[in-house]
């Protein structure tokens, strides 16, 4: 081949060649296309998030002066006392002029309904309120709230919002004299579930999530290693091992909902414990980490050296005392690395316990295994239900807050995994 | 003595016989030589000493608090005035849980009879009876054990293999759970099913086209007959997993080829986390995004071009649901890629084909099996996902292949149908145990085929 620049082989090599690499460049860029799509839906996630929510982290207060005039309390128990009749009776004097009954049902509508029990509270804690004015911050109507942080437009006609043109005027003169206040809504972290928005916090699922998850930990992680050192140190190679562990696998896959299934008949129906209790919740999310903490815990347990068992067993431990006083600190970090993965998809769990009745409302603060509870995300998806414009706002911050636990735990995990992780 | 004192009261003795066998070991050792005499390390004495008495009383606890109630209820029962007792079941029923609201200090249904509070008075003194005996039993049964045992340690004693043993079983046992929620699974929904199944037939509930699960209370009511073809909800949510697969494997498969075949190792480091961390969102966010985001979206960019979108339509949910199993098919797709053979890579390239060329005719086919497999997986995700559908995808049963209209899912009419009070004799809330069967089998049946795929495909380069 004197000729080599005719060689019809190459020719058909380089006249594809473009083409060619037309192609890898699409596939490319298609790829890098993919990954930004994914990372795009996450951002836009946590914006729609944190847009809708960071304003539930603030609090409309608006001041009135209470006089507690000592003729309300005469009966013995002060919690007796017209305590609304108090703050009607200071907004009356605020708005002298509003006389009409439907004017002054507007003007209390103001004020939320949960200012008498921050009343009752003061008078309680210091009965020598009695017989005195005092400036006190109120918190305000959620509707009041929610057109403060500009939610409800002003704009628009009167009958298509919530607040009326009179109580606009009012909060105009309330605001003027300085009487509207926005603060930080400690309310939001200290208290438990409400009808009203403005009164609703996010303690008492807080507290469920807690009772439930120390049930959930307490159970499944002794249980999970237990099982996870029979089978990969002590198991005999047969039949009922080779079920076990295909069984566990197809445990891990089951959809939670079945869980939450087996719970309501196995421990509610069949055992008859309590409904809606922390207990029942935090059995069932056993069931359902057990497989996820069994597996990362076998995995640990596969990661230790063969040399280290082989040493032991050599200077004469027995199986048990090379597994408990070798193997298993060896494997530790890695099985509670699993576990903390597993406690997160724990808390992050909604439907197997709306199945045992912790869909319920609660009011209260839970303070044991076996009170009525609700956990946080299932107080998520009860706010998200309701139709109240404010409780939008509420349902992302309390996500936020969710989103906040979950990280601390996986970065908890990470970190746990970078002190401890051993290159053998 | 309270349940939460009396465990620790267990714990505490428990521990303390520990040293008790364990002094008790180092007093036997002096009579034979030192500690070498023994059989086993003194530790193993009172480790034995231990178990022997707290195994016994945690299982006298555990078995005394399954029978007390009934046993109670039973002498309460008897103690009653005949006109009471002899009520049916269900009355007498009604009648027990007053009394077990008043000891409890709730309210109670109307005001309750001197009888009923006098029999209130029974039951708590009853109960108080019931924990003073069963603290006693278990701290005598707790004492004697410790002291006999005590008595039995020899430098013979194979305290060491007696503890091992039992240690291993209940390392046997906690294996076995696994076992037992399986059971648990299938017997709960199993039992249900069939119950449900004696009131509508197997094929009605496979075949039927109409579902509207709401039944009459009363004969005369108008409407609501109940119909439980289960056809349109199995449409319904065959509909949405198409549409989550449709948007997660493209995306997914893309992804993991890109991270492993082009990203350089600092683009992999960034991105691989940001895209687990959409794996570790709970549902119920991904729900409440679609729901109050993506929804609202898809039904004004509908309206732009007139078209007529359901505010809960299966497109929302599906793309969601879709966005939440990318990490899923891309984190499984990036295993069974990094599994194929470097030397394959080299051989193609070495041949002159592009990246591209050898992505698509060498690594791909290579790895298609581990790759269906996950997709597998991930179908049985999209199939049991509850939150997001339940959030974003409505009620109604349609029939329908408009992806824009409302459709339901076989796990949000298992939650509407079981949230709330239940009568478990009623065909209503046995078809939610029924729909949850045919859920559990078909997520079963697929995990293991995907399983059994993906594990012969790791042999096969292995």
């Amino acid at each position: 081949m004197d000729q080599p620049e005719k060689n019809p082989t190459i020719d058909k090599v380089n006249r594809g060649l473009k083409r060619r690499y037309r192609a890898e460049r699409r596939f490319r860029i298609l790829g890098a296309t993919a990954i930004l799509t994914a990372l795009c839906f996450l951002f836009l996630l946590f914006f729609s998030i944190v847009s809708s929510g960071y304003k539930a982290f603030e609090k409309t207060f608006i001041q009135i002066e209470v006089f507690f005039d000592p003729a309300e309390f005469t009966n013995e128990n002060l919690a007796a006392a017209n305590f609304p009749g108090l703050i009607k009776a200071s907004m009356n004097s605020m708005f002298p002029e509003v006389t009409s009954r439907k004017d002054k049902k507007d003007l209390y509508y103001l004020i939320s309904p949960g200012a008498s029990f921050q009343l009752m509270k003061q008078v309680k804690n210091n009965p020598a309120l009695i017989g005195q004015k005092e400036l006190i911050w109120v918190a305000a109507n959620d509707d009041v709230d929610m057109l403060l942080k500009g939610n409800i437009d002003r704009t628009r006609p009167e009958s298509e919002r919530r607040i009326s043109d009179k109580q606009l005027g009012w909060l105009d003169t309330l605001a003027h004299d300085g009487k509207i206040k926005k603060t930080f809504n400690t309310a939001f972290f200290t208290s438990g579930d409400s009808r009203e928005p403005e009164l609703a916090g996010i303690w008492g699922a807080t507290c469920g999530s807690f009772y439930t998850l120390l049930i959930t930990l307490s159970l499944s992680f002794p249980i999970g290693v237990a099982a996870a050192v029979y089978l990969e140190e002590f198991a005999p190679k047969n039949r009922w091992t080779d079920i076990i562990e295909v069984n566990i696998n197809n445990l891990a896959a089951v959809p939670s909902i079945v869980y939450g299934l087996l719970g309501l008949a196995v421990f509610i129906n069949f055992f008859g414990m309590p409904r809606s209790t922390p207990l029942v919740g935090g059995l069932v999310l056993t069931l359902m980490t057990l497989p996820i903490i069994i597996i990362a815990s076998r995995a640990s347990l596969k990661s230790v050296p063969p040399s280290i068992r082989e040493a032991a067993l050599g200077i004469g431990a027995s199986k048990m005392q090379m597994v408990a006083h070798h193997v298993l600190p060896l494997a530790l970090p890695g099985m509670l690395t699993g576990t903390i993965i597993g406690m997160a998809h724990a808390l992050g769990e909604t439907a197997p316990l709306l199945m045992v009745g912790m869909v319920a409302f609660i009011v209260d603060i839970p303070h044991g295994f076996t009170d009525p509870a609700t956990v946080l995300p299932v107080q998520i998806y009860l706010w998200a239900d309701s139709p109240e414009r404010a409780f939008v706002a509420k349902t992302s911050a309390a996500i936020m807050v969710l989103l906040a636990f979950l990280f601390l735990m996986n970065a908890a995990a990470v970190l746990l995994r970078k002190r401890f992780e051993i290159k053998w | 003595m309270r349940t939460p004192y009396l465990l620790i009261t267990i714990a505490v003795l428990a521990c303390g016989s520990y040293f008790l066998g364990r002094s008790r070991a180092f007093a036997v050792a002096k009579g034979c030589g030192g500690v070498k005499g023994l059989h086993s390390l003194p530790g193993h004495y009172g480790m034995w000493t231990a178990l022997w008495c707290a195994v016994p009383a945690l299982l006298v606890f555990a078995i005394w608090n399954a029978a007390e109630s009934p046993i109670i209820t039973a002498l309460v029962v008897a103690g009653l005035p005949a006109e009471i007792s002899s009520l049916p079941p269900s009355k007498l029923g009604l009648i027990m849980n007053d009394i077990r609201n008043i000891i409890s200090g709730n309210i109670t249904s109307g005001d309750p009879s001197p009888a009923i509070i006098k029999a209130a008075e029974h039951y708590r003194a009853l109960q108080m009876i019931s924990v003073d005996a069963m603290s006693a039993v278990i701290l005598s049964i707790m004492v004697a054990a410790g002291l006999t045992i005590r008595t039995r340690i020899s430098p013979t004693l194979k305290a060491r293999n007696k503890v091992e043993k039992l240690v291993q079983l209940l390392l046997f046992l906690s294996s076995a759970i696994a076992i037992l929620i399986t059971v648990g699974i299938v017997l709960s929904v199993l039992f249900e099913s069939i119950r449900f199944f004696k009131v509508i037939p197997l094929s009605d509930f496979l075949f039927g086209l109409s579902w509207s699960p709401q039944t009459a209370i009363r004969s005369d009511q108008v409407g609501s007959s109940g119909a439980f073809g289960a056809v349109p909800v199995f449409a319904g949510t065959a509909m949405i997993a198409l549409i989550a697969m449709l948007v997660a494997v493209p995306i997914g498969l893309m992804s993991a080829i890109y991270l492993s075949e082009y990203a350089g190792s600092r683009f992999r480091t960034i991105a691989k986390p940001l895209l687990e961390i959409l794996a570790g969102i709970p549902t119920v966010v991904y729900g409440f995004f679609a729901a109050l985001t993506v929804a609202p979206f898809i039904r004004d960019t509908g309206g732009l071009f007139g078209l007529s979108v359901s505010s809960e339509s299966a497109l929302a949910a599906g793309l969601v649901m879709g966005i939440m199993i990318i990490p899923f098919v891309s984190s499984l797709s990036d295993d069974v890629i990094h599994a194929v053979p470097q030397t394959m890579r080299d051989g193609s390239l070495a041949l002159g084909a592009t990246k591209y060329e050898t992505i698509s005719h060498v690594i791909v086919p290579a790895a298609l099996p581990g790759i269906v497999g996950g997709i597998l997986l991930a179908v049985s995700r999209a199939i049991g996902e509850t939150m997001i559908v339940v959030m974003a995808a409505g009620l109604s049963a349609n029939l329908t292949a408009n992806p824009l209209k409302a459709v339901t899912t076989v796990t949000v009419q298992i939650v509407t149908l079981l949230v709330g009070d239940q009568e478990f004799d009623s065909p209503k809330t046995l078809a939610a145990f029924a729909l949850g069967l045919l859920l559990f089998v078909f997520t079963l049946v697929l995990n293991i085929i995907a399983l059994y795929v993906v594990r012969k495909y790791r042999e096969q380069y292995e």
